[in-house]
């Protein structure tokens, strides 16, 4: 799960770390407020939104008066912000930050993130901040140190320390920025973080290190002992359909085309995908209807397929282990009922009680399309919506 | 022969009196399992349809003897079961749990590292060994004994896999699910490792996905070490980027973890990687010819083929009858059961409850 920039900060905040002082604004005339309350002859207004790329994309500005607060919330509030995170279509902006701007002396990255080939969280740093980590990745990969975190113990201050001298801080710099990289590292172990990222994090002209900018994504895995991180979700920036399949319990995600598939197991059903691609169809969507769903999620599951107009036909791939294949033939045949199905439906069963399973899908009455292996199911659905 | 499980192994069910802990332990011991016991605090003394059920492992341990556990506590306590298990020294840790958060996932994984036993999963099927053991949630009767080892990062892309091999007359040595999360216990390299040093393992069909590069690091150790034929499998060619596709491992961050780089490191590296799934048993046949001890029977009747694990016969039979690639597999599979009675499973390493 992924949270806005200034929920991230709100946790950084929590944990002791600096960040720049203010506030979430949801009006113009808000945003003008918050901005009285600062004090200050300068802040700074940035779109809430979960993509990354605003800056570029002029979702960040910088504002010397509470009208051109006003103004700056006004062009962006309620209005798309398209950057090369989000897609043609953009997203819309439901909320500004207005922050304080600070005398910035030097922009750096930090980031704390699962490094999976080492199968521990490492710590990455780079003293070109406010450059895309990729980038600098590719142009000068030395520039980027790492550390690798024991998770049961967190970053040791010698770590810290070696990471902030490599970053050629000074040593009236060294001791803050290792307890702001400290910080960070808490703060990934205690959310059940995939994904802490400070960039930039800087240094003032007046000798602090403050984390800027803000961003944290969340182990979905994690969230059952995260009641905070809970109540940051932002129903807003999911996509609806997707969000509706997760409240069913199922794992959906739209693509382009227009054969749905309904299939048990994420392997299976990425294999499902594949498998309709090569026989020349495209599939409409990834959707594992988990290893023991009931007729009720399978009825779910077929709804929420339809609902995408692109869908012109439906392939069912099951694999019975846990679910049954009967279980999941009765499931077919209600759900086919209850919707009212008018797009041609393959359906591909094998596994536990098969035979079963089939008997109750031949005799349903329903115009059901029965296919014997993988090829033939992938065959016949494409057939079926050319 | 096999890896990791077999006729000698000891199985304790941690959350056995749970609903899928417990169907899924009558359900090995139903195949042929030795399960010796199960956990649930507060439940001991009590019994699951004649399973002994103890309070703490140490204790199931000491009374039984158990050298492998099966996981199946739910994602809060999950972590905690793995270092009870890790504390009792039990060489063999199989966690199906799914959805373990990975901060837990990396602790667990050091932990079992540091005490030198070994963990397969989380978020697996588990662990299967035809006609001798099976440690997880597969379907048993799918399987047949044999020569083919296999690993994977799915569930029911698995049992597919499987199947299609069984049709084709390729018994498997064990078939071992690895799991679909960022950290896990058992690499592909692990796998691949354990599968080339098994004299009972003549051919490998490895099952990967999108994500992480695991399926590269095995490929480098094939092209170096493994001189059996392997076939492979990558699903997620049509994922889309920075999207997690069901399992938590599986996503296409910064352009990296495709499938199409992950083939191309397992052909460069000599293996043959099947594009469509209906492929993945015909490109592992199209490398690996075993050596018939049996001939070939063509149109064997269904009945005198090999019962694998006897309850569920039927289908699979059925569909024996109707392809004409049954193979006479009753000597092979008595030779196996023969060859696995001499030999030492994993739980070889330690004397169960040692320390205690």
């Amino acid at each position: 799960m992924k949270l806005h920039e200034f929920q991230a900060k709100a946790l950084f905040a929590e944990a002791g770390l600096p960040v720049p002082r203010g506030r979430p604004a949801t009006s113009p005339e808000d945003a003008a407020k918050a901005f009285a309350e600062l004090g200050g002859p300068l802040a700074v207004v940035k779109a809430q939104i979960h993509a990354g790329g605003r800056g570029k994309a002029g979702g960040v500005k910088l504002v010397r008066s509470a009208d051109e607060a006003k103004a700056v919330a006004a062009s962006l509030l309620g209005k798309p912000l398209v950057t090369k995170q989000t897609g043609p279509g953009g997203t819309v902006v439901r909320r500004v930050l207005v922050e304080e701007g600070l005398p910035l002396d030097r922009e750096l990255y930090a980031a704390v993130l699962l490094d999976r080939k080492l199968e521990a969280p490492i710590l990455m740093a780079s003293a070109q901040g406010g450059m895309e980590i990729e980038e600098v990745a590719a142009k000068d990969p030395k520039a980027i140190v790492k550390e690798t975190i024991d998770a049961r113990v967190g970053l040791l201050p010698f770590q810290a320390r070696r990471m902030a001298f490599r970053l050629g801080l000074g040593k009236d710099l060294v001791n803050k920025a290792a307890a702001v990289l400290t910080g960070l590292v808490k703060v990934f172990l205690a959310r059940d973080a995939s994904l802490v990222e400070v960039n930039p994090l800087v240094t003032t002209k007046d000798g602090r290190v403050v984390c800027l900018d803000g961003k944290v994504t969340v182990d979905d895995n994690g969230l059952f002992r995260q009641a905070t991180v809970n109540g940051m979700r932002d129903l807003d920036e999911e996509d609806p359909t997707e969000r509706r399949a997760k409240d069913a319990g199922l794992s959906y995600i739209k693509l382009d085309g227009n054969i749905g598939c309904l299939v048990n197991g994420a392997g299976l059903a990425m294999a499902t995908m594949d498998l309709v691609k090569l026989h020349g169809g495209e599939p409409a969507n990834f959707l594992d209807v988990g290893g023991g769903a009931t007729t009720e999620q399978v009825t779910d599951a077929f709804r929420i397929i339809l609902e995408d107009p692109a869908v012109k036909g439906i392939l069912v791939n099951i694999f019975g282990g846990i679910l049954r294949c009967d279980v999941l033939a009765e499931g077919v045949v209600a759900a086919t009922k209850a919707v009212g199905l008018k797009v041609p439906l393959v359906v591909r069963l094998e596994g536990t009680n098969v035979e079963k399973g089939r008997e109750i899908l031949r005799s349903s009455g329903l115009a059901i399309v029965p296919a014997t292996d993988l090829t033939d199911a992938a065959q016949k659905i494409v057939e079926a919506v050319s | 022969m096999s890896i990791l499980v077999g006729k000698d192994t000891r199985l304790l069910v941690q959350g056995i009196t749970g609903d899928a802990g417990k169907r899924h332990a009558l359900a090995c011991r139903e195949y042929g399992s030795n399960v010796v016991g199960g956990v649930t605090p507060g439940r001991g003394g009590t019994d699951v349809e004649g399973i002994p059920v103890f309070d703490t492992v140490a204790d199931a341990v000491q009374k039984t003897g158990a050298n492998a556990t099966m996981i199946f506590v739910p994602p809060p306590f999950a972590a905690d079961a793995v270092y009870e298990a890790v504390d009792a020294r039990i060489p063999l840790l199989v966690v199906i749990t799914e959805g373990i958060p990975a901060v837990d996932e990396v602790k667990m994984k050091r932990a079992v590292r540091d005490a030198g036993l070994r963990m397969v999963g989380p978020n697996c099927p588990g662990v299967i060994t035809p006609g001798e053991c099976k440690v997880g949630i597969m379907p048993g009767y799918i399987h047949k004994p044999g020569k083919v080892g296999l690993v994977s990062r799915s569930g029911t892309l698995t049992y597919e896999a499987v199947w299609q091999l069984t049709n084709l007359g390729l018994g498997q040595s064990t078939c071992v699910g690895i799991g679909g999360d960022p950290v896990i216990g058992t690499t592909f390299l692990d796998a691949l490792h354990l599968f080339n040093e098994d004299p009972g393992t003549e051919a490998i069909l490895m099952i990967g996905e999108i994500g992480g590069s695991a399926e590269e690091e095995a490929a480098a150790y094939v092209k170096a070490q493994v001189r059996k034929p392997v076939a492979a499998f990558i699903a997620g060619a049509t994922a889309p980027p920075g999207r997690r596709m069901g399992h938590a491992g599986a996503i296409i961050s910064g352009g990296k973890g495709t499938a199409a780089e992950k083939k191309e490191a397992l052909r460069a590296a000599g293996i043959a990687v099947a594009d469509s799934p209906a492929d993945m048993g015909a490109t592992l046949a199209s490398v690996y010819k075993p050596a018939r001890k049996a001939s070939v029977v063509v149109g064997k009747p269904a009945s005198k083929r090999p019962a694998p694990p006897a309850r569920k016969p039927a289908p699979a039979a059925r569909k024996a009858a109707a392809k004409p690639v049954a193979t006479k597999q009753a000597p092979a599979r008595k030779a196996a059961a023969k060859a696995s009675s001499a030999r030492k499973p994993a739980a070889k390493k330690k004397a169960p409850a040692k320390r205690r």
